[in-house]
C-alpha cells in the first residue's frame, strides 16, 4: 500500500506546485443541494468530470474505481433522463446497481419514505440516488440512512446535478462561466433546475436573469442576486446562455397561463427573438422539451442548441460526483 | 536532502534511455509512448523530443492517470479520493508496442495498475518499461525493461523526482522521514 498512499499525496503536492490551494475532496458525504458545495467543491467536480468523459471514447467504457459499491437508484417520480445516466455512470465505474421504482403516487412523504429506506438498509447499500416529488424528501434520508445520498430531484427544491452538468456544458463550451449573461427564461415557479442553476451560477459568477410570465415568477427572486423581467426580449438581450425551463403542468394545480399557444406567443424562445442573444449563443434546455411551447423546433434543432450535449456531458457530471462522494466517510 | 541526480545527470540519463529504446526497437515505426501521470508523463514527454531529434520523426505520446485503477481505492477507510486526471492517448493503441514511462519504481502496484488501464484501450503489440528510479521492494512481480537509476533504499526513506515542467527544476532527492511522500 505504501506506494499508492504516497501517489496520493504526490497528487496534493502536484496540486500545490500548480497554484493556491484547491480541493482535492467534497466536505459532505451527500450531495442533496449546490447550496451545500463552494465554488471550490464546484470546480473539483467539474474538473474530475472532464477526466471522466474521456472514459467514453475509449475501447472499453469502464473503469474499476466502484468495484463492491452498491447503488440504489430509488425513483419516486418517473425519469428517464436522469434515471437512466445514473444508471451509465454507475456502470462505468462498475458499481453494482439496481433501480427501485415507487412510482405508485401511494406512496407519502414521511414514515414511509423512512420506512423504504430501513428496508433498503438490509441490501446495505452505500449510496442512494433519490427522485421524490417532496422537496426535502433526500435531507430527510440522509439523516436516517447509512448510505451517502444523492438528490436526483425532489419536488421543486433542487436538481443538483442537472446544474452540475449545465455548468459542465457552459464550462466546455465557453471555457468559464464568470461574466456571462445567462437567461434563464420559462416556469420558474416549480422549477428545481432554477434554484440548483441559480446557487451554482452564481457561486461561479455569471451575471444572471430570469424571464417568465408574473403568475410563475418567484417571488423575491432578486434577493438570489438575479435580475428579474417579464419581458423575454429583455432577458435574451446580448446573452451567452438561454436556458429554457418546461412548462410542469403537471405540478399546476390552477391556472397559471391561459393557454400554451399564448404562452409561446409571449414566452416561446423563436429564431427571432435568439437573433438579439450573442452570435454565440448557446440554447440550453433540462428536457423533456415541450416543441411549441417553451421553444420552437426550429430553435431546438437549429445550431445553437446543446441540449444533446447536455445529456452527454449528464454521465461524467454524475460518474465525477459518484466517485467523489464514494470515498467520503460515513459520520454516523 | 542528498541530491542523487541533477539536471545535468537527468538530461544524459533520459538521452541513454532514448538510445537504449530504438537500439532495442529497432526499425519498429510502431512504437508509442505512454507516460503515468504527474511525472511520469512530464518524462516521456522529454523522451518523444530526444526521439525525434534522433530520429527526425513523431513518435506518438500519451499521458496515463491510474487513479481509478489504483488497487487501494476504495480500501482506506477514511480519507479523501485521490484526484483524477485527465487520460489524453490521442492513437490508438492496437498493435503498437507501447513504452510506459513512470518516475520512481517502487512496490510495482502503479505499473499492475497502468497495464489494466491500457488493456481498456486496446491490444498493444507489446507492452515495455522504462523508470527514471528503480529503488526496489518489489510488491508484485514486476521488472522494467529501461532503468535511469538503480537505487538502493530503505522503506522509511522516500524518492522523490522533481521535474522542471511540474516542479520548477530537474532532480533526484532521497528523504529520510518516510512521511513526505512524493514517491512512485
Amino acid at each position: 500500500m505504501a506506494s499508492t498512499d504516497a501517489r496520493a499525496t504526490a497528487s496534493v503536492d502536484d496540486v500545490a506546485a500548480q497554484g493556491p490551494a484547491q480541493r482535492t475532496t467534497l466536505r459532505s458525504r451527500h450531495l442533496i443541494s449546490i447550496g451545500d458545495l463552494d465554488p471550490e467543491e464546484i470546480t473539483l467536480i467539474l474538473d474530475t468530470a472532464e477526466a471522466m468523459k474521456e472514459i467514453e471514447s475509449r475501447p472499453i467504457k469502464k473503469v474499476p474505481a466502484l468495484r463492491g459499491k452498491t447503488i440504489v437508484n430509488l425513483f419516486y417520480e418517473p425519469s428517464t433522463r436522469t434515471r437512466t445516466s445514473f444508471e451509465i455512470a454507475e456502470k462505468r465505474l462498475s458499481a453494482d446497481s439496481l433501480n427501485v421504482a415507487a412510482t405508485g403516487s401511494s406512496v407519502a412523504k414521511g414514515e414511509t419514505l423512512l420506512d423504504t429506506a430501513r428496508n433498503l438498509e438490509a441490501m446495505a447499500p452505500d449510496m442512494i440516488v433519490l427522485r421524490h416529488a417532496a422537496s426535502g424528501a433526500p435531507h430527510q434520508l440522509a439523516r436516517a440512512s447509512r448510505a451517502a445520498v444523492i438528490n436526483a430531484g425532489d419536488g421543486t427544491h433542487e436538481h443538483p446535478t442537472q446544474a452540475l452538468l449545465d455548468g459542465f456544458t457552459i464550462r466546455a463550451r465557453k471555457g468559464h462561466i464568470a461574466g456571462l449573461k445567462v437567461a434563464i427564461i420559462g416556469d420558474l415557479l416549480h422549477s428545481r433546475v432554477l434554484r440548483s442553476n441559480l446557487l451554482l451560477l452564481r457561486a461561479l459568477g455569471a451575471e444572471i436573469w430570469v424571464c417568465g410570465p408574473p403568475t410563475l415568477m418567484l417571488p423575491g427572486i432578486e434577493q438570489f442576486g438575479v435580475r428579474a423581467t417579464t419581458r423575454i426580449d429583455e432577458a435574451a438581450e446580448g446573452a451567452d446562455v438561454l436556458m429554457m425551463l418546461r412548462i410542469q403542468r403537471e405540478r399546476m394545480r390552477g391556472h397559471f397561463v391561459p393557454s400554451l399557444r399564448e404562452y409561446f406567443n409571449v414566452y416561446g424562445l423563436t429564431a427571432e427573438r435568439v437573433e438579439r442573444a450573442k452570435s454565440d449563443v448557446i440554447i440550453m434546455h433540462p428536457g423533456p422539451m415541450n416543441r411549441g411551447v417553451e421553444i420552437a423546433s426550429e430553435v431546438a434543432d437549429g445550431p445553437y442548441s446543446v441540449m444533446l450535449d447536455q445529456v452527454a456531458n449528464g454521465v461524467a457530471v454524475r460518474m465525477a460526483v459518484l466517485y467523489l462522494l464514494a470515498g467520503n466517510p460515513d459520520e454516523m | 536532502m542528498p541530491v542523487l541526480m541533477d539536471a545535468d545527470r537527468m538530461g544524459r540519463t533520459l538521452t541513454r534511455i532514448a538510445h537504449e529504446v530504438l537500439e532495442r526497437n529497432r526499425g519498429d515505426d510502431e512504437l508509442a509512448l505512454v507516460g503515468i501521470r504527474t511525472r511520469g508523463a512530464v518524462i516521456a514527454r522529454r523522451l518523444a523530443d530526444k526521439l525525434h531529434d534522433i530520429l527526425g520523426a513523431e513518435v506518438p505520446t500519451g499521458a496515463l492517470d491510474i487513479t481509478l485503477y489504483r488497487d487501494d481505492l476504495m480500501r482506506q477507510p477514511v480519507g479523501p479520493q485521490p484526484l483524477v486526471r485527465r487520460t489524453e492517448i490521442p492513437f490508438s493503441i492496437d498493435d503498437k508496442r507501447i513504452v510506459l514511462v513512470d518516475d520512481v519504481l517502487y512496490t510495482g502496484r502503479t505499473i499492475r495498475a497502468a497495464l489494466d488501464a491500457l488493456i481498456d484501450f486496446g491490444r498493444p503489440k507489446s507492452i515495455q518499461l522504462i523508470v527514471l528510479v528503480d529503488r526496489g521492494h518489489r510488491e508484485l512481480p514486476i521488472k522494467a525493461d529501461y532503468v535511469g537509476k538503480n537505487l538502493p533504499t530503505s522503506t522509511a526513506q522516500s524518492v522523490q523526482v522533481r521535474m522542471e515542467e511540474t516542479d520548477g527544476r530537474d532532480e533526484v532527492v532521497i528523504q529520510d522521514d518516510g512521511d513526505v511522500g512524493g514517491d512512485e
